[in-house]
This record gives C-alpha cells, sequence and structure tokens, in this order.
C-alpha cells in the first residue's frame, strides 16, 4: 500500500487530541489507581488521614477469604462461560455463514442479543428464573406449581442461571468474531479436500478448525477479558448472592471501594482484576502471534 | 442424498439461532402485554391478554421519558465526541507517515481491554473536584474515553481500504491533509464512520457500572440505571420492568435490523485485522 506523504506534524496534531482524552480519563486514573492502592484510605474518615502502607493491602487481599471466594466464582464464571459462547458461536457462525434466503434477517435476529443492553438481559433472566412467575418453571415442570425451584435462592443454580445469561447475552458476538474467520478461508482449501475424498465432517475437522484457529483464539480473548469484567449481571439477578455464591470479583471490588469506602483496599482488589486480565491477554497473544505466522508458512 | 442432510442440519441451526436469541426476550414482549392479574398468576399463562397499561404506567409513574431523554443526551454527546475526536487520528493513522504508529494502534487495543472498576475510583475523585458528579458532561467525558479506542480501530480499517488514488489527486490539486480528510476520504468513509457512529452510541446506551456510580440523582439517571434499580411499592413490578425493557431495546432491535451489515463488518473488522 502506497501511503501519501505528508507532514508529520499535521498528523500528530490530528492524532493528538484523541490520545489526550485516552489518556486523561483512561490511562491517568489506572495509574492513580495504583497509586491510591498503595495507601490506606477510608472514604468519609479524613480524620485518618491516607497514610502510605506499601504492599500492605495487596499482602491482605493474599489472606482475604472473601476475595479468593470471589476469584474462585469469577474463574469458575469465565471458564465456562467462554467455553459455551465459542461453542454455540462456532455454531452460530457455521449456520450464518451459509447462503441462504434470508440470511440478512437471521443475522439480525442472532444480533439481538448481544444488542439487548446487558441490564434489560439481566432483568428478563431474573424474571425466567423467578420462583412463582418464571418460564423457566413453566417449561420443565408445566402446572405441577409443588415442583417450582427457586432457582436463584440455591447457590449452584444462582451461579448456572447467570452463565446462562450471560452465555445467551454474547453468543452471537463471539460468532461474529469467528464468522471474520471462516470468510477468510479460500474455497480452494474446501476443493482440494474434496477431491481427496473427505467427507463434510473430515473438512470440517481438517480444513476448516485448523485454520479457524486464530479466529477461536481471538473470540477466546475478547470474551475472557470481557467475562471477567462481569458486573451487571451480578448486580441485577444476585446481588452476589446467595451467601457469595455468585459474588465474582469486580462486584467485591465495587462493594468494597462504594459501599465500604475501602478506597485503599478496593483499588487493590481492581488492580488485582488488571493484572489478570493483562496477564491473559499477553498470554493470548503470543498464541494468536505465533498461530498467525504458522498460517503464513502453508 | 448428502445435499437434502446438509439442507436439514442447516434449517436445524437457523431454527435453534433463531430461537434462542429471541424467544427469551419474547417472553419479556409477552409478559409486557398482560394485565397484573396474569403477570402474577401462578403457573404464569402463556398467552397475553392484550392488556397495555403497564406501558402507560411506566411513563407516568416511573417518569420513563425522563431516562429515556438522559439516554439519548449521554449516548449522542458520546458518539459526536467521539466521532470528532477519532476521525481526524484515525485518518492520520492510517495515511500520514509518521513513527510510532504500531505502538499507538496496540496501545489502545490495550486500553479497551481496561476493565472499568480500575478507572472508576479516580474518576470518580476528578469529577467531584471539577462539579461533575451527577452531569451528563462527567458521565460522557469516561465513555468517550472508553469508546474511543474501538471507534479508532473500526474507522482505521475502513480508511485502510479506500482507494489513495482520490487522495493522491487531491494532494496534486492542492489540498491540505484535513482538506483531503474533510472533502474526499470522509465522504468516502461515510459507512465506516456510521458502523463506528452505531457501535459507539449502542455502548453508551447499554452502559452500567459507571452510569451508576457517577449518577446518584434520579433525575440525572440513564436507562440501565433506572430499569436495575426499578422497585415497586410492595412487589417487584414485573410488568413494568418487563415493559419498560421492551421500550429500551425498541430501539437497539431497528438499528440492528436496519445496519446488520454494517454491524457485522464492524465488530469482525478489528478482530481479523489485529
Amino acid at each position: 500500500m502506497t501511503r501519501i506523504k505528508s507532514d508529520e506534524p499535521t498528523g500528530w496534531f490530528m492524532i493528538f487530541p484523541a490520545l489526550a482524552f485516552v489518556g486523561t480519563l483512561i490511562l491517568y486514573p489506572a495509574v492513580n489507581s495504583f497509586t491510591l492502592s498503595l495507601h490506606r484510605i477510608y472514604m468519609g474518615l479524613p480524620a485518618l488521614g491516607e497514610p502510605f502502607v506499601g504492599i500492605d493491602n495487596y499482602l491482605h487481599l493474599l489472606q482475604d477469604p472473601v476475595a479468593r471466594q470471589a476469584f474462585g466464582v469469577t474463574f469458575g464464571f469465565v471458564i465456562l462461560s467462554t467455553i459455551l459462547e465459542i461453542i454455540l458461536g462456532l455454531g452460530i457462525a457455521l449456520v450464518i455463514h451459509e447462503h441462504f434466503k434470508g440470511r440478512g434477517w437471521v443475522r439480525a435476529a442472532v444480533l439481538v442479543p448481544w444488542a439487548i443492553p446487558t441490564v434489560v438481559a439481566s432483568q428478563m433472566w431474573r424474571f425466567i428464573f423467578n420462583d412463582q412467575y418464571g418460564l423457566a418453571n413453566l417449561v420443565l415442570f408445566g402446572d405441577q406449581v409443588s415442583l417450582y425451584v427457586p432457582w436463584l435462592a440455591y447457590p449452584g443454580y444462582a451461579f448456572l442461571a447467570i452463565v446462562f445469561a450471560d452465555v445467551w447475552k454474547t453468543a452471537s458476538f463471539a460468532g461474529l468474531l469467528i464468522l471474520a474467520g471462516l470468510q477468510v478461508i479460500p474455497e480452494d482449501c474446501y476443493d482440494a479436500a474434496r477431491i481427496d475424498g473427505a467427507n463434510a465432517w473430515q473438512r470440517f475437522w481438517h480444513v476448516t478448525l485448523p485454520l479457524l484457529k486464530p479466529a477461536l483464539l481471538t473470540a477466546l480473548l475478547f470474551r475472557t477479558i470481557d467475562a471477567f469484567r462481569v458486573f451487571d449481571l451480578v448486580f441485577v439477578m444476585t446481588q452476589g448472592g446467595p451467601g457469595d455464591a455468585t459474588q465474582v470479583i469486580q462486584f467485591y471490588g465495587y462493594k468494597t471501594l462504594f459501599t465500604e469506602g475501602q478506597v485503599g483496599y478496593g483499588t487493590s482488589i481492581s488492580m488485582a482484576v488488571f493484572a489478570t486480565i493483562f496477564i491473559l491477554s499477553l498470554f493470548y497473544i503470543r498464541t494468536v502471534g505465533s498461530s498467525l505466522l504458522k498460517r503464513e508458512t502453508i | 442424498m448428502r445435499y437434502t442432510s446438509k439442507q436439514a442440519w442447516l434449517l436445524g441451526g437457523i431454527l435453534l439461532s433463531v430461537m434462542g436469541s429471541l424467544f427469551p426476550f419474547f417472553w419479556f414482549v409477552i409478559t409486557s402485554i398482560k394485565s397484573q392479574v396474569r403477570v402474577e398468576a401462578i403457573p404464569p399463562t402463556w398467552f397475553p391478554d392484550w392488556n397495555f397499561s403497564f406501558y402507560q404506567t411506566v411513563f407516568t409513574d416511573h417518569h420513563f421519558l425522563r431516562y429515556i431523554g438522559n439516554s439519548l443526551m449521554v449516548a449522542g454527546s458520546t458518539t459526536v465526541v467521539a466521532l470528532i475526536l477519532g476521525v481526524p487520528a484515525a485518518y492520520a493513522l492510517v495515511r500520514v507517515r509518521m513513527a510510532g504508529k504500531v505502538w499507538i494502534l496496540g496501545g489502545l487495543l490495550t486500553v479497551s481491554m481496561f476493565p472499568q472498576i480500575v478507572i472508576v475510583g479516580p474518576v470518580w475523585q476528578m469529577l467531584s473536584t471539577m462539579g461533575g458528579l451527577n452531569t451528563h458532561w462527567g458521565l460522557v467525558l469516561p465513555y468517550v474515553g472508553l469508546t474511543l479506542p474501538l471507534a479508532i480501530w473500526i474507522l482505521a480499517t475502513f480508511f485502510k481500504e479506500l482507494p489513495t488514488e482520490l487522495e493522491e489527486a487531491a494532494r496534486v490539486d492542492g489540498c491540505t491533509t484535513v482538506q483531503t480528510m474533510l472533502k474526499v476520504m470522509a465522504p468516502l468513509a461515510a459507512p465506516g464512520i456510521f458502523t463506528a457512529a452505531i457501535l459507539t452510541f449502542i455502548y453508551a446506551w447499554n452502559e452500567f457500572f459507571l452510569a451508576l456510580l457517577l449518577l446518584t440523582d434520579p433525575v440525572k439517571q440513564t436507562l440501565p440505571v433506572g430499569i436495575a434499580l426499578f422497585q415497586g411499592e410492595f412487589t417487584m413490578p414485573w410488568g413494568e420492568i418487563a415493559a419498560a425493557s421492551v421500550l429500551a431495546t425498541l430501539p437497539l432491535v431497528v438499528i440492528v435490523l436496519v445496519f446488520q451489515k454494517g454491524i457485522v463488518s464492524g465488530l469482525s473488522a478489528g478482530a481479523v485485522k489485529s
């Protein structure tokens, strides 16, 4: 691609406002959060001052059983929901990649869960899992009201309900990212496999899946990062309950920061979330990068 | 023979995808047009009695118009500001030769991965000293920061695919970089700009976490906050929640139906090329 020779100063002048904005409102606060996490700060208790405590908050975090539980719940949620989303997303992508009449309508229908506000989706699933008026009980037990289950009152079911809601909301997004991967697989590869006598299943397993690996990893990366930040679903559907069964780390961080006013400790939790996401994305990017290189040598 | 079995699979897949995507929400639609008695029937009934009173009460008792107005204000301003900042930045990143571009794009991608909780504390403090808490502009500022990286990525992918010949012609005719962008490229890139606008708008329309923490005054709150904090006097007002949810979702469904193509290519654009 040829690029037009242009004055670099003008270029910087055009980029600068956007960068300044992102820097001031995202980058600087993130760095500031790290500084806050090294202090002991209680909101509403200015008399205690804001003493520098080094890594005390982080040491406390390592020993906090509630935080450990929250990390466990979050990891469980992330692993289960992303795996299901990638599998369902792959199914959706394969369907909407085919040519058929009305494909535009199907694509639009599949996009609806992605477009719905998460808060609305959360209220919707909360109602579906309602103990008396819910669709889940109606579908499973019909008129046998005595069998109705208060799904969100049981730790295990409440956890699964949140996974369910997240998968419904975001499988189509994973599907779109995978669709983008399907669209760049050259038709020649399938033709060659057909000439070699591969049936549909073999073509999927030996041609589509290997060539789709970068797209699958990209979808996995985006979904993992997003699932790690889950908040809305938990806030609306369970408030972290029953007990701490659905208390994900972002919700615990929110409670510590804003309900309890422990600014120092709360920000150390948020930095831990950030660090985890960062490490995960580095790991993925390395894997995606290497698989991309491999693909180019084919 | 094989052809028909493939067709059967495809049909099954289509039905499952469409039903799975729409049916849960359809239940909310049914609920919203039931009467209070039918909403609270045990066991629940499959059929509505076409009672639209919940749609009336969300407006009269729950200030629905105010939430819609606030959300339109916030999402609209976010979209406009993000595009005003994002279009020149994306254009320069694609077309102007300069050092460190890859780092800027990579940095923006990294920033878009930040969890909101990392920035919310300091942003809250910053706004509180500036008097920006409980104001719409105070929410728009972080929204623009959060949506700019994605918007720039989408715009950059679109700009990159436009032919350079027209720009070269414009330059030969004596246009400056800014003039070339505004008069030649921006009209050509309109579909891309539109996609970026839609995605930014949907993000701001749906965002909940920051809106919950930065706007505590009910008069200023946006639609997601309103729907999440929906309270009845004695019981959960499910009929009203359903009606409000349907109304809040309707514009998005229309957007998706009309701009499906742009959204599909926009969402996948950033992903494949990264």
